[in-house]
Formats: C-alpha cells, structure tokens, sequence
C-alpha cells in the first residue's frame, strides 16, 4: 500500500505543525474561551480559528463506529462539518446495531475503526484487556478534558492507569416523565420527596388508574432500564460510598444493602397495582420495549415513566416537551436524608485504535470545547462539559440536565452496570432484572448476579 | 441463509424411478372439499403475515401505533410517507443500491464457474483422493461462517484489499462453494455417461467435453443455483457489515437499511416500510425466474 | 468511489476473473490427454485453495481454541465443554438447539407435502405453489420483521387496541393476549414458526416433483384394490417418495443448525430462546469469550456429523450404482 504510507508521510508533517500550534495556544488560558465562541460567531462563513492547531489534514480520512443509528446519526454527522471544512479531513461514519459483536470481530480481524463511541466504560475496559488494542488519549485531548470536565470523567475513561477514552455524550438518568397538563387537571403536584411520590402514586390507584409505566425490553440489551431503577435506589438507600464499593464489588452483589434497594423498586414495579399502565401486568415490563414504555402517559393510561434524559427523542413528533407542556421530566426524589439528592448519570466514550495523526487530531478535536457546544447546538445531545452554556441546549430537558451535571454540588454517579465487568454490567445484571420482574425473588436474582461475577 | 437445495440422496432416488405417464392418472386423491379447505388455509397463513406487514407500510404512523392493519379496511388511508422516510430520510438509498449490486453480480459468476470446473472434476476426472476430497468438500457445509470471520478479516487486512469490494466478492464465494460444488456435481453424474464416451472417441478432451458437451446440459441447474446465490448474496447482512467498512463506498443496501430503521427498533412505519425495500428486489426476481429455479432444483431429479 | 468506478471495478472483476479461468482451461486443454492428473489438480485447485483457506483453516482454528481459555492464551482442556454441560443457562441453549432441529424439519417437511399433494395438477397449482414459495425470497431477517409484527403484544386495557394479528384472534376469542415471544418455552416454539414458514415452499417444490414422478402404475393398481383419500396417501404416496422425504429433512435440519438470524433479530437470545449459533456469536463476539465460543462450534459441528455420515453413505451408494 504505497498510496497510504506517502499519505502518512505528508500527515506527519501536519501533526508537526498541529504541536506546534497546540503549545501556542496553551500559552494563555483564554484558549478555551475563544475556541468555545468559535460555533455560534460563525453566521454565514464558517470561523477556522479553533482548527488551526489541527493543521491541514486534506486528504486524509477517519472513520468513527458507534451504535447510534437514525435517526440520532444526522446531527451527529452534522456536527462533524466544521472540522471536515477547515481541516480538509472527511469523517467516514458508520453506524450499527451490531456494535457491540462487530467491534470485537473488526479489532480482531485487524479492521478496526480508527475511533469507536463506547457505550459503556465497561466495554472500554475489557478492549483494552483481552485485545490491547486501544490508542492512549493523546496529551492534548486529555488537557481538554481536564480543563472542562469534572475529574470523575478521566476516571472513568482509565483502564489499570492509562487514559483511553474521552467523553463524548452524556446523559442524566434521574428523571421521571409525567405530563404536565395531565397533573394539573387531575390536580396532581410533582412530589418533592419519596414519600410524596408513593402517596401520588397511591393516589392514581385511588383515582381509579394505574401510575406507572415501564419497559426493560432493548434487543439483547434487555434487562438495563431496570438496573437503572436498582441503581437509583441503591444510591438513594445505602449513598454514593456503599455505591461505589458496590460496582467495585468490594461488598458482594448480594449484600443485605442491594437486596434492599431491589425490594424498594419492587414496592413500585412488582406492585401490581401501580403497574404497568397502557402496557400490561408486571410481567409485560420485561417485554415492553424501552421506547414504547413512556408512550401511554399520551393517551391517560399511564402517569409517571422512569427513564433517562435521552428519552424526550421518543415523545414523536407533535409532542411538546416542557415545564408546561404535553410531557416533561421532574427528579426522582431521594429518599435517605442523609444521602441528599444524588444524580445516576451515563455517557459515551471515544476511543482510538490508530495513531495517525488525523486520528489524533480528531479525537482532540471531540474532546474540545468547541466541538461540545457545536454538538450541543444540532440538538438532542447533553455534554459533561462545563463550558458549553445552559442556553446553548434547544431543549428544556437538555438545558436541565445540563445543569444537573454542571452543578458542582450534585453528587453524580455513572451508571453502575456500565461500570461493572462486561459478564456482569452487560450479561447477568441485565438478564436478572429480567428474572426478577417475570417472578424470581430478590434473593434468587442477586445470588444468581453474584455468581456470574468473573474470579 | 439456509440450504436449501437437494442431497444427493434425493437426486439419486428420483432419478432411479421409472418416468411417469402423468396423463394416465386420475385426479382423484385428495381432492375432496376438505382438502380444498386445508390447502386453502395453509396459503392463507403462508400470505398473511407479508399482507399485514405490507399494508401496514402504507398506514400513516399514527395509525399503525394505535390499531392493526385490519381496520384498514374501516378505515381505509393509505399514504407513501412511510417509503418516503426510509428512502429519502438520510442519505438516498441509491449508492447502496449500486453497491448491492455491484457485490452480487461477481459474487455469483465467480463462486458458479469455480463450482463447475470443480464439479466437473469430482464427477469425470480420475485423480487421487477424489471421493475422499468429495466428502470433504461436502460435510464443508456444516462450518458456521461466523468462525471463518475473523480469519478471513485478518487475510484481507494483510494484502490490503480491505476497504474494496474485494473482500465481499471473495467471501461470498469461498462460503458458496461447498453446496455449489456439491450441487452442481450431481447434476453432472447425471449426464448419461454414453455422451462423454462418445465425446472421448471422437479425440475431445476434458475442456472440450466441460465446455461443449456439459455446460449445455446443465444451464438450468447452473441457473437454479445462480437464482439461489442471488437471493442469499442480496439478502445477506452478516458478512456486510462484517467485512463492507467503509461505509458508503461498499455497504449494501441491506446494512443500510439496517442502519436506518434498526433490525429491533419498534418504529413500525419506518420497519415495515424497510422490510419492504429489501423484500421488493429479491420477491420479483425470484418470482420472474420461479420457473428456472423449479425446473433446475429438479432438472437432474425427474428425468424424461 | 463514484458509480462508475464502481461498475468499472466490478467489470475488472468479472474479467480478471474470466481471463485467469481461460487461461486455466487453455493450458489444460493444450495438455497432452494422458496428464490426467494436471488437467484434473487445474479443475479442481481454484476451488480446494478458496475452500482450505476460508472454510478448513478457521474450522480448525476454533477447534483448537476450543480447548484455550477465552483470550486463547491457556490451555484449558476441556473445560469448555464442561461448562456447556453443566451451566444452566448453557443447558438451556442445547435444549432449544434439539427443540428447533427436531420441529422444523419435520413441520416444514410435514407442512410442504401435505400442500405438495393437495395442490397436485389442481387448476390453480402454479400460483399455489407460489404463495408457499415465496418466502424463500425473503430474508430471515425480513421474515422475523413480518413475524413480528403478527406477534405484537398490547396489553388487555381499555382504549388500547392490538396490532398484532395473533394477540387480535386471541382477543376476538374471547382471551387474554400474550406475550408470544417471552413466555417460556412457548417462545421457540413461536420462533421455530417462522423458519417452518420459510423452509415449507422448499419441501413442497422437492416433494412435488417425487410426487410426480411415482409411476402411474403404482397409483392406479392402488387404486383398484380400493385406496383412496388418506390411506392412499398414507400407503402408497409416502413411501414412494421416502428417500426424497429423508432429503429433504436432513437439509433443512442442516439449515436449521446454522440459523441464527431469526433469535437474533426477535429476542437476542433473551427469556431462554438462545440457539448454539447464536450463542457462539454472542459469546465469541459481544463477550469476548473465544473459547466458550469455540466450544459451541465444535458441539455445532459435532451435531452435524450424523446427518452428514448418513449422507455420505448415499452418496457412496450412488456411487456403487
């Protein structure tokens, strides 16, 4: 392949130069700013600045992988533009259903993508150890990440003490969905507490309906929005600390303080009264698909839906989502005091398995200030970024859980099964929330997850 | 992605019974009412369910989600939004459509011929281990391709043709050739060994005797099995999206559209309609050439 | 690339391809008559070479990493295949492998003649046969989108109505709905449905034509010693045609094996319908476990080896003729 080595060579240069440029702009701290105003004082012609420490990279192609298909993929693609207008680069993107499995067989194979958007850091984890195949962040990504992110988020991007994966998206999972002109002509106020939400809740079954609804299904990922109920609650019961040493397994997955959590989701989803409405009994959870589940709070079937901030993509066209609109999303309450209002949050992240320098420069660029708030402003995207402004999201869920994630005194956790072994987080976690709402016990269910914990 | 086509077992049996004199028959049977009654049922659920479907692709969206295509005869609208997102949602479907294309005319000329000479071979030719490689080649067929992936992946990455069309050409042939080689074969031993006799006597060789002798005799079977590779080669998803990187310049259309609606997504509209653009070419095809495809799958087994 | 490159490529291909196949055959045909064995290693390499490289290497490759752990770094002797006995969720996936080797042949097979016979030289034959046929065409995972629109599940509640056809006669009957596809072990059998569904029009057509070809003969001395009906189907049509009927079960039982779309596509292996083929793949791919996977493998080939040896053994007997 002498086309691809000449190629290279030329590269080199570029990236040269793109050093050269990065300690420049490093020099002073206003960087960020300017680099971050660089998206919207575009108007008609598109401002180049924040590209120049890339160089010109014409001529030379990235390809990203990632499992998000349409239609999230055009304003992902969209916001790809700028940095293949004025670094001549193209992005070849490519999505798939079959991530997961191919991504495996394509790093295998020796193909792999030159950057991939992992879901999980889980998954991060174990490509960096069966198959060595991950590209360490190059310096000047991680120097992004640390100027504008909250430190937990190089944490979760290191594998055994090297920095592989900078984040991408992000989402904020505490929310519970209702419809806000359904409340108030039912007279129904948004519970501030746990204890106001059982006694709401009590309330529809009073009023002759059925309060919640729910759906685990997902292909075969099915089973993760109930970990996303357990993992809510174990952070609301036991707090944050118990939490983390719970996904460290440095307590066992069947320790007295989950089986506790997983009976406090069961008062609401194995209750069959609250659920599941517009859906089913509480066996049809494990079936309903997880786009589907909110739908019924539309027609009045069904009032409150637990699920993450990403969920608004599902309301379909026609559908206001708004404080007081058709649909909106309040904060699922804490319930231990003690343990104040702690926020389970999830996200993506971009890993390299090639080292040119257009590579490089992509990643960084991904990592930047600038490419957040472009992505930020195509829409339906929330960043971890803290210098992407509140009003920069279009969408009043967005712009909450912007705020959520950006408030210093929030205490976020990411999502545990994304953090736990992939046999576990993605394999036994998943098929036992399935187990447990079609009728295993909680002790059933979490000595079963103990013993799939790998040795 | 199933075989289906026959064993030789099969081939053989049909072809050792005597010809029948089909008009000395009755038609008495089974042709009562009731068994009027049952065929008519079992078409009636072999067609349903693509009815629905298809009807469905043409509900408007809203109308799918909250009711069955049934009450579309009630209430009766049809529109071509459905088509139009699919087709026209993100990028036009055209280049993919080129690209299925452009993947499944070599990879049915190149499997077929390599088959035939092989074929050929295993049932005229004399040489050392023929039955044994035979059987070989045969219990070939029972090798999930899943496990051939990776490895091939890695021989494509090596010599450089990743990225090209290359790898799917050379795939798809390589996981077509047992069944073909095995099909084809038996349709040669089906030639009256006479012909090749009398071939031999008159000074041909074997490429004389493989092209002009019994290329001509076994064109239906050869089409049966091209019309067979068409359909697995189009309707594949597995090796495209294993072995087509590179998206746009090689993807077929159905990673494509694999892609835009997701295989498990629950967006119906958008479902149905898809299914439907993937079903349309290889449905048409395969009703336009049925009669090929019958007459080649039993051109060795019926004889006469 | 822009389309005419494409095609470009593709002629090149397709010549290329052509040019070497010519000049194989003019060699050979240039070669002396007694160089037997050159002519025939000609014919035959170009297939043997493809076929040792993407079929041969790889088997043998999984067979041996099916005794290395799942980075193929240790040697684990058997333990895979330990594994595969005694988990039960593996246990499982063997369970559903025998369940859906054993059904879909016969009820596809079963299915294709009983049509085969009652559409027999019938007036509307031809577009009978292609109703049945047609979903030949479709690919499985096309099938297990239409399949699953006829299995939609919507709960038994007011103002919610069914869209899948299934769930709507149990309801017009009188009945609860219900989840087709998770209610174990109903749910594979829901699956095995829809490869029945595609595999019958290929039984039908093969038995058709064995159907045609019993000698009139037979039939009509059957005819005079009373036979009609069932009997004479039962007696007479079914035994005629009973190596056709052998063949055409071991060759959907060989697809069978190997399907893997149709778990994938409708449950992802989830509420115990995983198959060896699908579990390899997410064992092998998803999970990164090569060795397990490579034990399913192997356990796949092993399940084959019977039905290949009894073809085999045909085969030979053709051979003997």
């Amino acid at each position: 392949m002498a086309k691809s080595s000449a190629r290279r060579g030329w590269a080199a240069v570029g990236l040269a130069a793109s050093v050269s440029l990065v300690l420049a702009a490093c020099g002073g701290d206003d960087g960020d700013d300017e680099t971050a105003g660089g998206g919207e004082t575009g108007g008609g012609e598109t401002d180049c600045a924040f590209a120049e420490e890339y160089g010109d990279l014409s001529g030379s192609t990235v390809t990203v992988y990632s499992t998000i298909v349409a239609p999230e993929d055009a304003p992902l693609e969209a916001s790809f533009d700028k940095f293949e207008e004025c670094t001549g680069a193209t992005v070849d993107y490519e999505g798939s259903d079959e991530f997961e499995a191919q991504l495996p067989i394509r790093i295998q194979g020796g193909s792999p993508p030159d950057l991939a958007i992992i879901p999980q850091p889980g998954l991060l984890a174990s490509l960096v150890r069966d198959y060595d195949a991950v590209i360490p962040v190059p310096d000047e990504a991680r120097a992004n990440v640390e100027a504008s992110f909250d430190p937990s988020w190089i944490e979760y991007g290191t594998v055994d003490g090297t920095y592989y994966g900078t984040p991408f998206g992000a989402n904020v999972k505490s929310f519970v969905w209702y419809s806000p002109s359904a409340f108030e002509d039912a007279g129904y106020e948004v519970p501030e507490t746990w204890d106001d939400l059982i006694a709401l809740s009590d309330q529809i079954v009073e009023d002759g309906s059925i309060p919640w609804c729910a759906g685990f299904g997902s292909g075969d990922a099915t089973g993760w929005p109930g970990t996303d109920w357990v993992e809510e609650v174990m952070l609301r019961t036991a707090g944050p600390d118990v939490y983390d040493q719970w996904y460290k397994h440095e307590i066992p997955f069947n320790d007295p303080q989950v089986v506790e959590a997983f009976d406090t989701v069961g008062e609401i989803l194995k209750n069959d009264q609250y659920v599941n409405g517009g859906l089913g009994d509480v066996a049809s959870i494990a079936t309903t698909r997880f786009e589907d589940a909110g739908l019924p709070i539309l027609d009045g079937n069904c009032w409150m839906h637990h699920q993450a901030s990403f969920y608004q993509a599902n309301w379909g066209e026609g559908v206001e989502v708004a404080e007081d609109g058709d649909v909106f999303a309040f904060y699922l309450p804490g319930i231990e005091e003690e343990h104040g209002n702690p926020v389970l949050g999830g996200g993506e992240f971009v890993a390299a398995f090639a080292e040119r320098p257009e590579v490089q420069a992509f990643q960084t660029y991904l990592s930047s200030d600038h490419w957040h708030a472009e992505r930020a402003s195509h829409g339906n995207f929330v960043s971890a970024n803290r210098t992407v402004p509140i009003d920069a999201y279009e969408s009043p869920v967005n712009q909450l859980s912007a705020e959520i994630i950006q408030d210093p005194e929030a205490v976020f956790r990411f999502d545990a099964s994304d953090l736990m072994p992939a046999e576990v987080g993605t394999v036994a976690f998943w098929t036992g929330m399935v187990d447990w709402v079609t009728g295993a016990s909680t002790q059933e269910t979490v000595d079963a997850i103990e013993a799939a914990w790998p040795q | 992605m199933t075989a289906a086509i026959p064993t030789p077992a099969l081939q053989d049996e049909l072809a050792t019974v005597t010809p029948a004199t089909i008009t000395g028959r009755t038609r008495k049977r089974l042709t009562s009412r009731w068994a009027s009654l049952v065929a008519l049922i079992i078409a009636v659920l072999w067609t349903l369910p693509t009815f629905g479907l298809l009807l469905t692709s043409f509900r408007p969206e809203r109308d799918i989600r909250t009711s069955g295509w049934w009450n579309w005869f009630g209430d009766p609208q049809l529109t071509l939004a459905n088509y139009d997102e699919v087709l026209y949602g993100g990028s036009s479907l055209s280049t993919y459509f080129i690209n299925s294309l452009v993947i499944t005319v070599p990879s049915v000329i190149i499997p077929v011929s390599i088959a035939c000479l092989a074929a050929y071979a295993f049932a005229w030719m004399r040489f050392p281990f023929r039955d044994t490689l035979f059987v070989a080649v045969f219990a070939l067929q029972i090798v999930p391709l899943q496990v051939a992936l990776i490895p091939l992946l890695r021989i494509y990455v090596d010599t450089g043709v990743n990225g090209t069309f290359w790898p799917l050409w050379i795939s798809h042939t390589i996981f077509a050739l047992p069944l073909a080689i095995f099909l084809l074969h038996n349709f040669f031993k089906e030639v009256p060994g006479e012909l090749m006799e009398a071939a031999r006597v008159d000074g041909a060789g074997h490429v004389t005797i493989f092209l002009r002798v019994m290329l001509p005799l076994v064109t239906p079977a050869i089409a049966a099995f091209a019309i067979f590779q068409f359909l697995w080669v189009w309707n594949d998803l597995l090796v495209a999206i294993t072995m087509a990187t590179g998206a746009q310049d090689v993807q077929p259309l159905t990673a494509r559209l694999a892609e835009l609606v997701g295989s498990r997504g629950s967006t119906w509209h958008l479902l149905s309609a898809g299914a439907f653009v993937s079903i349309v070419i290889p449905v048409i095809v395969f009703l336009l050439l049925q009669r090929y495809f019958v007459r080649g799958l039993l051109a060795g087994s019926v004889k006469g | 690339m822009d389309t005419f490159e494409k095609f470009g490529q593709m002629a090149l291909a397709v010549a290329l391809f052509v040019g070497v196949m010519g000049a194989i055959l003019l060699l050979v045909g240039r070669a002396r008559r007694r160089a037997d064995l050159w002519q025939s290693l000609a014919f035959v390499l170009p297939a043997l070479l493809l076929l040792g490289v993407g079929l041969i290497y790889p088997a043998v490759r999984t067979i041996y990493q099916s005794f290395f752990d799942r980075t193929s770094d240790e040697f684990v002797g058997v333990d895979n295949f330990t594994e595969i006995f005694t988990n039960s969720d593996m246990l499982i996936v063997l369970r559903n492998t025998a369940i859906w080797v054993i059904l879909t042949p016969l009820l596809a097979t079963f299915i294709g003649l009983v049509y085969a016979v009652l559409v027999d030289r019938s007036r509307v034959e031809a577009a009978a046969k292609a109703v049945i046929f047609m979903p030949m065409a479709i690919s499985l995972v096309g099938a297990s989108i239409i399949w699953r629109y006829v299995y939609e599940y919507r709960p038994d509640q007011q103002n919610i109505e069914q869209v899948g056809l299934l769930n709507q006669v149990l309801v017009w009957l009188g009945m609860e709905p219900r989840h087709f596809l998770v209610d174990t072990p109903w749910n594979t059998l829901f699956l095995i449905v829809i490869m029945v569904w595609v595999q019958a029009g290929f039984a039908m057509t093969v038995l058709s034509a064995a159907i045609k070809a019993i000698p009139s003969d037979i039939t009509e001395a059957a005819q005079l010693d009373g036979l009609t009906g069932v009997r004479m189907f039962r007696y007479i049509t079914v035994p005629s045609i009973r190596p056709a009927l052998v063949v055409v079960l071991t060759t959907i039982s060989i697809g069978t094996l190997k399907v893997f779309d149709i778990v994938r596509t409708l449950t992802g292996g989830n509420f115990d319908t995983s198959v060896i083929a699908n579990e390899f793949y997410t064992q092998g791919f998803s999970l990164g476990d090569t060795g397990l996977a490579s034990a399913l493998a192997v356990m796949l080939f092993v399940l084959v080896i019977p039905i290949v040896a009894y073809n085999v053994r045909q085969l030979r007997k053709a051979e003997l003729r």
